[in-house]
């Protein structure tokens, strides 16, 4: 089946460049012209109404319901549905969203918020301080079966209600960055099919949806930030698996707006005077991931012989025409404090240094290793491929291994049955803990095996720290660590490409795996 | 009425076996529903507090015998994916599907039946063997290429209709069936064209009987002899190949739809194995076995219908 499907795609793109033979100098005229037209889009005149289709690559398969949502392509869009007492912007920070003002205690076991009057669901109901409650209380498994709907609400102690506009939340252990884990949705309290029906505050509220079809959302009028209601008055989500149809959808007009093309679609798309791409980061961590508890990486020495072999600007050349930003360490240049750009070229090609660590190791000859692949993400399959080619130079000798994303979901990260893996990793709250805390010693999402004493103390300065500026240097170390350690491969942080329709703008990147519909609006003509 | 009964029994037992086979199939394969739903963030608590959920963490055979229970009361569970009953959730698909294959098994019948009395009819003349070219080319371009292609040629060069935007029928009917002609018809062309090689030589092989000569020599007209009586007998090996011919294209329907992005049960039968929906798959492959099943026993019923010897009762 895959196969056939790949095999239509290689068909179609020979067909496709037997007949557009002659627009390969077309190509470099419009990356030219795009450049041009960002700047002018300032002219655009933003125009209320309208709607708008949107390409998604997968139905929303795990469940509407935002606590119980987990992939990253659900999130993305019950991200215009739902908010939390805080909200992420498109800088990173937090601005105060069904709350009006919050703060933490000095130990930073006591969060205190003050709701904001007059925030309305979409049903019309306005949120009340037990609506606020009872979606911690969800949350952290409280008053359920014990077990929290999302992990990292375990450290809830207890969610009180002093007056009828103020929600204080009591951790068991003190965390000074548990606001990050608040943009967790706020629901109400009395609807009880929340995977059927969304019901939220966002700017937009819930229509419909037809599996394997489309979800539609229309604005919602009573939204309570009357300054940044939606322009559009409809979004429809549609589901497009096949990257066949999405190519032939923008090109032909039922699609408008598609986020994240692969390189691939983003040249067949090019030349078509109606589209507009621009490129952003994809926030995600794509790294050679090294099973450290298993021979031959369990040793130190090893990876960094990988480090050394790798040439990553080769690997962004071939595999997306030299767009992405390369990485040094589990952290992304869109989390601007956080990030490093030192550790970028720790590791410069050097193949003889390569093979002397590998003789130290004990590997003078190489040896043979496997990269697990999960078989639908294309643009890691084409990275693995570079890796292996590139591998071969200092005599390692690495074979692909591809299997179905679920079972990757099982083997590799669930039981770390692998030896390596070419993979990438999104954050999923806007603290440098969502990419960070995954290494310590014995977390649950450690699929790497990764130890390290030192990292592991680090990880507890930091919860138990209440200073910010003290967090990200903690933090800084922490990345610092796990470059110095090798413990994987990074490469980049990918290039995401959206696919806008001329006539709409206002597309913004956010740092997190999401799409603001709400900022979408149509030109005037 | 015996025979209703008899094939009632082999139904009900093919389903048994069918369905023991995919749930096995299922357990055997690697991943894992509740993780596939929990991603990548989830702790182990809370995978097997969803497993247990699910029912997943009891032995095979138990999590078997509690579907087919279900199953028999006419209960086929819940999607994990959709949170919806599978009943619900397959009302909407079927009738996208049961479109696509009746309109592409009208196509062949209404495009392989004249051709291929033309062609016998006109054997070895050079219109017939430019259309058996023609034909042999058609048969052998797979059903999926031919919906690429057409998609690229009548949908973005001629713009003859809009690739994707596909119309569902609650918006409007006929803008359904529009979307639905382009697919069927690449699903329906190879097919064509084998099914005018097999009439055609069918009814060349006929012709050459003797009851011809003898209908031809009573005075009959060529057409009499050729609707009259060739007609019928030509068509009983063909039957069974339009018989095969609706199973053929339920199934090339799981990929045609992912060509032109139709929503229909096959592009659900591919996700549901993806995420390991196995309420959804077994509803679909059972679903899927049983129409084969039915349509086996109408070619049955048809060929008795044509050819009195062959009837079923006896």
């Amino acid at each position: 089946m895959k196969k056939f499907r790949n095999l239509c795609i290689l068909l179609l793109a020979v067909s496709l460049t037997a007949v557009l033979g002659g627009c390969q100098d077309g190509k470099d005229g419009t990356t030219e012209s795009q450049d041009n037209s960002s700047s002018q889009e300032t002219e655009a005149e933003p125009t209320m109404g309208g709607s708008i289709v949107v390409g998604i690559p997968q139905d929303l398969e795990d469940s509407l319901d935002p606590h119980k949502s987990v992939a990253a392509g659900t999130k993305e869009v019950l991200f215009n549905i739902y908010e939390g007492l805080v909200k992420p912007d498109e800088e990173g920070n937090y601005i105060d969203a069904v709350a009006e003002s919050h703060s933490i205690s000095e130990d930073g076991k006591v969060y205190t918020f003050k709701l904001r009057p007059g925030v309305k669901f979409h049903d019309g109901t306005e949120v009340t301080v037990d609506d606020v409650k009872y979606s911690i209380e969800r949350c952290a498994g409280i008053n359920g079966d014990g077990t929290p709907l999302v992990a990292a609400f375990s450290n809830v102690e207890k969610v009180e209600t002093p007056d009828a506009s103020t929600v204080e939340i009591f951790l068991k252990e003190a965390d000074t960055e548990f606001l990050a884990y608040l943009i967790v949705a706020v629901v109400p309290q009395h609807c009880d099919d929340l995977d059927k029906t969304p019901v939220g505050t966002g700017p937009f509220k819930y229509v419909s949806r037809s599996p394997q079809e489309n979800i539609v959302i229309e604005k919602f009028d009573e939204y309570w930030d009357t300054e940044n209601q939606a322009y559009l008055d409809q979004v429809t989500f549609k589901v497009v698996g096949d990257s066949n149809a999405i190519v032939t959808g923008l090109k032909s007009g039922s699609i408008d707006m598609y986020p994240r093309i692969n390189s691939t679609q983003a040249a067949q798309l090019a030349d078509d005077q109606d589209l507009e791409i621009y490129e952003g980061g994809m926030n995600l961590i794509q790294a050679l991931y090294l099973n450290n508890g298993e021979k031959p990486f369990d040793d130190e020495k090893v990876r960094q012989a990988l480090c050394y072999a790798v040439n990553r600007q080769e690997v962004l050349d071939m595999m997306a025409d030299g767009k992405g930003t390369i990485i040094g360490s589990s952290m992304f240049p869109a989390f601007e404090k956080y990030y490093m750009p030192e550790l970028v070229d720790k590791y410069p090609q050097d193949i003889q240094k390569a093979k002397e660590l590998l003789a130290e190791a004990g590997y003078p000859d190489g040896f043979d290793m496997t990269i697990t692949v999960p078989n639908n993400y294309q643009q890691h399959i084409d990275t693995a491929q570079v890796l292996v080619e590139q591998l071969k130079q200092v005599g390692i000798n690495a074979e692909i291994q591809l299997i179905e994303w679920d079972s990757w979901l099982s083997d590799v990260y669930g039981e770390r049955n692998f030896q390596s893996t070419v993979v990438g990793i999104d954050a999923a709250y806007l603290s440098g803990r969502a990419l960070l805390e995954r290494f310590t010693s014995d977390s649950d999402k450690n699929f790497i095996n990764y130890s390290n004493p030192e990292y592991d103390s680090l990880y507890e300065q930091v919860k138990k720290s209440t200073d910010e500026s003290e967090q990200i240097d903690l933090y800084k170390q922490m990345e610092t660590l796990l470059a110095d350690d090798a413990a994987n491969v990074y490469i980049q942080d990918m290039a995401a490409e959206v696919v806008l329709r001329k006539g709409y703008g206002g597309y913004v990147f956010y740092p997190l795996y999401v799409q603001d519909m709400a900022k979408i609006y149509k030109t005037a003509e | 009425m015996k025979y209703i009964v008899k094939k009632a029994g082999t139904l009900i037992i093919t389903l048994l076996i069918v369905s023991f086979l995919s749930f096995f199939a299922f357990s055997i394969i690697p991943g894992d529903a509740a993780r596939s739903r929990l991603g990548t963030e989830a702790t182990q608590e809370q995978v097997e507090a969803l497993q247990k959920e699910m029912g997943l963490d009891k032995p095979v055979l138990v999590q078997y015998g509690n579907w087919l229970k279900n199953f028999i009361t006419g209960d086929m569970g819940e999607s994990y994916s959709y949170s919806m009953p599978v009943s619900d959730l397959l009302k909407d698909k079927i009738p996208i599907t049961v479109a696509l294959t009746l309109l592409s098994f009208f196509l062949i019948l209404l495009i392989s039946i004249p051709l291929g009395i033309f062609t016998a009819q006109h054997e070895g003349k050079w219109l017939d063997r430019a259309l058996m070219v023609l034909n042999q080319v058609v048969m052998s371009v797979p059903g999926f290429f031919l919906g690429i292609l057409i998609t690229f040629v009548f949908g973005l060069v001629l713009k003859w209709f809009t690739p994707g935007a596909y119309v569902s029928i609650s918006e409007s009917f006929s803008g359904f069936l529009s979307y639905l002609i382009p697919p069927s018809v690449a699903i329906a062309l190879p097919r064509c064209a084998m099914g005018v090689k097999m009439l055609r030589s069918s009814v060349i092989s006929q012709m050459e009987k003797d009851y011809v000569r003898t209908a031809l020599a009573r005075g009959n007209s060529g057409h009499q002899v050729m609707y009259g009586h060739v007609l019928k007998n030509a068509l009983l090996p063909v039957l069974t190949f339009w018989g095969m011919t609706i199973a053929d294209i339920v199934a090339n329907s799981i990929i045609i739809e992912q060509v032109f992005t139709i929503p229909g049960m096959g592009s659900l039968l591919i996700t549901s194995i993806s995420n390991r929906d196995y309420p959804v798959v077994l509803g679909i492959i059972m679903l899927i076995a049983a129409l084969v099943i039915v349509i086996n026993f109408i070619v049955d019923i048809l060929y008795g219908k044509i050819d009195p010897r062959i009837r079923v009762e006896q």
